[in-house]
């Protein structure tokens, strides 16, 4: 039968295939439990601690530039609940220099008959990152409870940004693995953007000076996924003077970002075939 | 005006180049250089033909099969496998071919090697009845019954091979490509592979390029060996016919009882080493056929044994290598 239509076309789409991908990982990584759930409580509680820091200042100066504990909590909530989201989902682009590219497993890849980004989503449906998940929601939740002026039917709103916010960072991490065909080294540089993302993200926009603000306004659309959005469920009124509606569509941006690295994702494997290095 | 591409032919190649631009010192401004891979080769392989692809290191090997896998683009040249050009869709061609890299695992070291065949079965989109078939076809055939349920981790080098082998071909590939698929291998797994390869391409009809440093791979298993040296291609032969081109000659060893006597040879023939109690004689069995010289040293007093040996694959293709300064 060598002139079988061999075409994976009538078969499992891509969801279908995602799916199967996610659960074999899940099986492999629930084949040791017991690490599981140390990683899992380890890093529900480094994430619980860092929170401690915020909260101790707040605790003693009571507010910090007009911002009360509540909003610095629902930020903090948001931001970290969207990445751990993202590091759910894109383990395969975080791991993606030191396991495909250094060890030649890229070439692996490329030779299975799918997109590369579907294999590399399906490399592994993180499940360690649920501490920081909890964690979060436990702040965001908290953060809502403390805030004086939560508006309940924008909350809608917080599901919408976690997904726009999920999605700036899984395109960060896209972006990373973008790079990784040009320097495996030296890719330190980018977690600025994930890990710095998620510190920056705790507090808010007008804490940072004008450069700063501009840049995780503008290029990395931090502001757009975490406080915009929170300022339009806590009705608070954005000091530097944008509508309190921009929050309900700004976390949008976070999509844009990923379609832009998406595309940088395309033009990098397209890259790295012509040029074989 | 070309004449175009023959498509009763599993793989053509014809005049593809490949030029690496290598970035000197590794700085981002830093000054470039060519360098050439593959010079301008041609060859192509009949459907069901196993063909030896072999070169020494660096001769251009590696990206001739990552061009005919598709992960890699030419500089130029046509090249096309099951009538498709590689790299122009990948998706399409690469559901169409197998491939075996010795070194690489194409299985999830975490999971069982029955959980990453049916992964690859949604990989490919394999029907749940052909993939049923394949399967146990592929466990009988390679002796996977026993490993199936292992995770890939706690598997020996040979059954990790054979597992392989099983996920290259669980999509039923016209071709198979085959890089160093013996390496580390002990003697009954490298035999069970060479075995397997063989019956594949008889009962199945598969076409199969098998890239190699064990020269009895090719033994074994080449109907055909194209020898590649500075990326041009330096031979394109019959093993046997590499043979009588490069080192015809023969080997011809005298054990005696004791001093060996001082011999007078024909023409064709020379005395290569000589030990207290042995004398080993080189010779060209075109000038001097082997009856012809054993008459000849037949009679010598004190002789107790005499053995005629060929060159092994290995010395001939070293040969073949020096010769071509490859």
């Amino acid at each position: 039968m060598p002139d079988m239509p061999h075409s994976p076309s009538r078969t499992l789409g891509p969801v279908g295939l995602y799916r199967r991908m996610a659960g074999a990982s899940i099986v492999a990584q629930l084949r040791y439990p017991g690490t599981f759930i140390i990683q899992a409580i380890g890093n529900f509680v480094t994430t619980l601690l860092s929170f401690f820091g915020i909260w101790s200042l707040f605790h003693r100066f009571g507010s910090i530039a007009g911002w009360d504990i509540g909003t610095v909590a629902v930020l903090y909530g948001l931001v970290n609940v969207a990445f751990a989201v993202a590091e759910t989902l894109g383990r395969g682009f975080e791991v993606f220099g030191g396991e495909y590219v250094r060890t030649g497993s890229f070439d692996r890849l490329l030779l299975r008959p799918r997109s590369t980004l579907l294999l590399l989503l399906g490399h592994e449906l993180r499940l360690r990152p649920i501490g920081r998940f909890l964690q979060g929601l436990f702040v965001l939740v908290a953060g809502l409870w403390l805030a004086p002026h939560v508006q309940w039917s924008a909350l809608l709103v917080l599901p919408w940004a976690v997904a726009g916010g999920a999605a700036m960072f899984l395109g960060v991490l896209i972006g990373q693995a973008a790079l990784c065909f040009i320097t495996v080294e030296g890719l330190e540089v980018v977690n600025v953007l994930t890990y710095g993302g998620v510190e920056a993200g705790q507090y808010p926009l007008t804490m940072f000076g004008r450069w700063l603000r501009r840049f995780i306004t503008f290029v990395l659309p931090l502001a757009a996924v975490c406080y915009y959005p929170a300022l339009f469920c806590l009705r608070h009124p954005d000091p530097l003077g944008l509508p309190i509606w921009i929050g309900a569509l700004s976390p949008s941006a976070g999509f844009a970002f990923l379609g832009v690295m998406v595309f940088a994702w395309q033009r990098a494997v397209a890259g790295y075939v012509s040029s074989g290095s | 005006m070309q004449t175009p591409l023959s498509t009763s032919d599993a793989i053509t190649v014809r005049d593809l180049r490949k030029t690496y631009r290598i970035r000197e010192g590794g700085s981002w401004r830093g000054k470039t250089r060519d360098i050439v891979a593959l010079d301008g080769i041609s060859f192509s392989v009949p459907k069901g033909q196993i063909a030896g692809f072999i070169g020494p290191n660096g001769a251009g090997k590696s990206t001739a099969i990552k061009i005919l896998s598709g992960i890699l683009r030419p500089s130029s040249g046509e090249v096309q496998v099951n009538g498709l050009v590689p790299w122009t869709n990948r998706v399409a061609h690469v559901a169409r071919i197998g491939v075996v890299f010795g070194q690489r695992t194409q299985l999830w070291w975490d999971l069982s090697v029955g959980e990453g065949l049916a992964l690859l079965r949604d990989i490919y989109g394999v029907e749940p009845e052909r993939f049923a078939r394949n399967r146990a076809r592929l466990a009988d055939a390679l002796d996977l019954g026993g490993i199936m349920d292992q995770s890939v981790r706690q598997l020996s080098l040979g059954q990790r091979m054979r597992a392989e082998i099983a996920a290259s071909l669980i999509h039923d590939p016209d071709i198979l490509i085959l890089d160093e698929p013996t390496i580390g291998l002990d003697a009954p797994s490298k035999l069970a592979v060479r075995a397997f390869v063989h019956e594949l391409c008889q009962d199945r009809g598969t076409t199969v390029l098998l890239t190699t440093h064990d020269m009895h791979d090719i033994e074994a298993l080449a109907e055909r060996v194209i020898v590649i040296g500075h990326g041009r291609i330096l031979a394109d032969s019959p093993f046997e016919d590499l043979r009588t081109t490069t080192l015809s000659e023969r080997i011809l060893e005298l054990d005696f009882h004791d001093t060996p006597p001082e011999l007078t040879l024909p023409a064709g023939a020379s005395e290569t080493a000589r030990e207290p109690h042995s004398i080993t004689i080189t010779f060209d069995p075109r000038q001097i056929p082997a009856p012809a010289l054993v008459a000849h040293v037949g009679h010598l007093p004190g002789l107790d044994d005499l053995r005629i040996s060929r060159p092994s694959i290995d010395e001939i293709i070293t040969r073949f290598y020096a010769d071509h300064a490859a």
